[in-house]
């Protein structure tokens, strides 16, 4: 019995860290990228350390545009939702008990509809609604803004409402029949009693709210219009050639991520310790003390280590020079390139030496070899993606953005644009 | 009667804050909810017409669209529409499929979870299962294309160890892809599971034990018939999610393998035909609304447990 548990619990350990590998180190490989100087995103092999793709992604006029049309998006959005959201919480615990399941059914639905499809029935009848208030092509209707405000607002909502009905649970009705009780109007009640209980959640609907907007790509990418999100921008620099600039981003995403999300978990960590000790909520919610709030809270050791690492790398790439090392590698590069093209060259020469020695091939054998040995002299490069084709050594500098079509590209060409074409509708 | 709800209703509330949720819930419910849909499945039933033909004779309704789907244009030697039907076919039995490893995978990790009293510890790992789910979905899926590329880490690494001469074309295989796909949604199988399981009484796991069950009977006997209506809403939520996905097969896709939403997009965005793909995006809803509820009526579940 004992050593069973203990099986159980090692194979748990062991299955939790399988787990956690798999969920976080996707981020973590694709941070590291962000820092290796070759053009194409690997973590392998390293080259040398630089942050010039943070330069390239801010100098990225699209990006940077989508990121301000994600953040006009997303103030909306959170708005709307937020609205809506309350509303059919509201609604949903004083409607009629027959009607409630009916209505939680469609309110609850948005969630579950694919986000493609809310997208298209979203443009499909605001382009019926343009169309018979004979707007012309292009008005405010169709532009893109207030589009994808309304698609993503749609499902949006559901999640706020969830966040609304699970705080309204625990709302006393009592509370504000009192305050009606001593002759309040319904909406200073409203304002002045149930909004103040809902204020925490209605923080947490918005900060979800912003969190989906900002990220979706289903719903948008039928909506955006002439304002392409940072999502979709995204989408189509990874669908059509990627570089490292991108993985900078999500560093930067990530580590915005990990900052609040362990800032969040500090305070209420503290809220819990300082309650736990006794202290009245209210004393709680204010004033930092430096010192005692490290005391028995693990994720404020890590804040505080993640803030002086922060400070340490922008600190530290003020002054990096990555040039010389990557003069270096670029001799190595060449070097190794050379020797390849020489042994490349040699194993030719036999081949065609053997090939002589066997006289005239009877069963094509020769023809079929020699193309393979081709292919090979391809693929086979250690490093696979090309790295040593003569092309790449340009692509090292500043700027190297431009997707051109690379002779060896890791992944084929599955991203071809051409591509899309081949399963294309005909009409 | 009608009335008499309404008198209620504003009796309650006030008459401005009764307007006030009228207006906000009507303009959710019908106006981006309802209408959308039902002018989609209207114009899924239309021809393809240019704006200025619309509303005239030949704006008549039809089944063309649908049509299409199952047997292709007209004078298809075929027969059948085999691309499309073949991608459908594939897109919904890759969905269940990536919905079957998310639960295999995320029982555990939520049973640990729910099971661990909320210490500091589990706080940490709760913490770790959000972040990844904070980060854009176009970038995760991007993160899957760097460690599945032929030079990517798997790659590299394996062909260190020397277990294999040439990279492996993950991208081609549709590795890469359920990866992408099962990565994407994982956080919506454990929290449903995770909440419910959190309410789960110890003292019924220790009751069990003492009585000298095994610990598979342990979980088949209490803890899954008491999860049901998590495990169900986050196998709705996966597999809905799944099927409708696009950006994870538009990134991770190999060439020859098609997502159904990457038609129903090619429809809107390249075939320019939107009566056809509103009519493709129908056919997609409503099959897996169905898929759905026939398995939630097989397991016997409630649509209100959803999103619990």
């Amino acid at each position: 019995m004992k050593t069973d548990s203990l099986l159980i619990r090692i194979g748990l350990g062991f299955y939790l860290i399988l787990f956690f590998t798999y969920l976080l180190g996707p981020l973590v490989l694709m941070s590291i990228t962000a820092f290796n100087s070759p053009s194409f995103p690997q973590a392998t092999p390293w080259e040398v350390l630089t942050f010039e793709w943070f330069r390239v992604l801010f100098n990225d006029a699209r990006i940077v545009n989508g990121i301000k049309n994600s953040l006009i998006v997303g103030f909306f959005t959170v708005i709307l939702s937020v609205v809506m959201g309350l509303a059919g919480a509201l609604v949903l615990t004083q409607i009629w008990p027959r009607l409630r399941a009916t209505f939680y059914t469609i309110i609850i639905a948005p969630i579950l509809i694919p986000g493609v499809v809310l997208g298209i029935s979203t443009l499909v009848f605001w382009d019926r609604v343009s169309v018979m208030l004979g707007l012309p092509s292009g008005s405010f209707l169709q532009n893109g803004i207030l589009l994808t405000v309304l698609g993503q607002s749609t499902f949006i909502a559901s999640y706020c409402m969830l966040v609304f009905v699970a705080r309204l649970q625990r709302y006393d009705v009592g509370l504000t029949e009192a305050a009606l009780d001593l002759g309040a109007t319904h909406v200073q009640a409203f304002r002045k009693i149930q909004l103040p209980f809902l204020a925490p959640a209605i923080g947490s609907a918005a900060v979800l709210a912003f969190l989906a907007s900002f990220e979706n790509y289903n719903t948008t990418t039928f909506t955006f219009g002439k304002y392409p999100t940072l999502t979709i921008e995204l989408a189509q620099k990874v669908r059509y050639g990627i570089n490292p600039s991108i993985s900078s981003l999500a560093f930067i995403i990530v580590v915005l991520t990990l900052f609040f999300a362990l800032v969040h978990e500090v305070r209420n960590r503290r809220a819990q310790l300082a309650i736990a000790n006794g202290a009245p909520v209210g004393a709680v919610s204010t004033g930092f003390k430096l010192p005692r709030m490290f005391a028995g809270n693990p994720a404020a050791v890590i804040l505080a280590l993640f803030l002086a690492g922060t400070v340490a790398v922008i600190g530290y790439a003020q002054f990096y020079d990555p040039e010389p090392a990557k003069a270096i590698i670029l001799q190595e590069k060449r070097a190794a390139q050379q020797k390849r093209i020489d042994a490349l060259q040699q194993k030719l020469k036999e081949k065609r030496l053997q090939k002589n020695l066997k006289g005239p091939d009877i069963f094509n054998e020769g023809k079929s070899k020699v193309p393979k040995l081709k292919e090979k002299k391809d693929q086979q490069t250690p490093f696979g993606s090309g790295i040593f084709s003569p092309n790449n050594l340009n692509k090292v500098a500043p700027g190297a953005e431009t997707p051109t079509p690379k002779p060896v590209s890791p992944f084929g060409n599955v991203f071809d644009p051409g591509n899309l074409n081949k399963v294309a509708p005909k009409e | 009667m009608g009335n008499g709800i309404l008198k209620e209703f504003f009796k309650r509330n006030g008459t401005s804050m009764g307007w006030f949720l009228i207006i906000a819930v009507g303009f959710w419910v019908v106006v981006l909810i309802i209408l959308p849909q039902i002018s989609m499945l209207d114009f899924s039933f239309r021809n393809q017409l240019p704006p200025p033909e619309m509303g005239g004779p030949k704006d008549v309704y039809t089944l063309r669209n649908y049509e299409y789907l199952i047997f292709g244009a007209d004078g298809n030697p075929d027969g059948y529409n085999k691309t499309d039907l073949a991608v459908f076919g594939k897109t919904l039995l890759a969905a269940v499929f990536v919905t079957i490893l998310d639960l295999v995978l995320c029982y555990p990790i939520a049973y640990y979870l729910g099971q661990s009293k909320g210490g500091g510890m589990a706080r940490i790992f709760i913490l770790f299962l959000i972040i990844p789910y904070w980060i854009n979905e176009i970038l995760r899926a991007f993160a899957f294309r760097i460690i599945f590329g032929d030079s990517g880490v798997i790659n590299e690494f394996m062909m260190f160890m020397g277990l294999i001469d040439n990279p492996i074309d993950f991208v081609r295989q549709n590795i890469a892809l359920y990866a992408g796909l099962g990565y994407a949604y994982i956080l919506l199988m454990i929290f449903p599971m995770y909440n419910v399981i959190e309410s789960l009484d110890r003292n019924q796991i220790e009751a069990a034990r003492d009585m000298g069950a095994s610990w598979v009977k342990i979980h088949r006997r209490i803890v899954i018939p008491y999860a049901k209506p998590g495990i169900s809403s986050g196998c709705t939520m996966v597999f809905m999610l799944t099927a409708g996905a696009l950006a994870a097969p538009q990134i991770l896709g190999g060439p020859s393998s098609l997502w159904f939403t990457q038609i129903i997009y090619q429809w809107f965005n390249q075939g320019g035909n939107w009566p056809q793909g509103s009519a493709f995006a129908v056919v997609l809803l409503t099959t897996s609304i169905f898929i759905v509820l026939a398995v939630m009526r097989l397991f016997k579940v409630n649509m209100g447990d959803i999103g619990k």
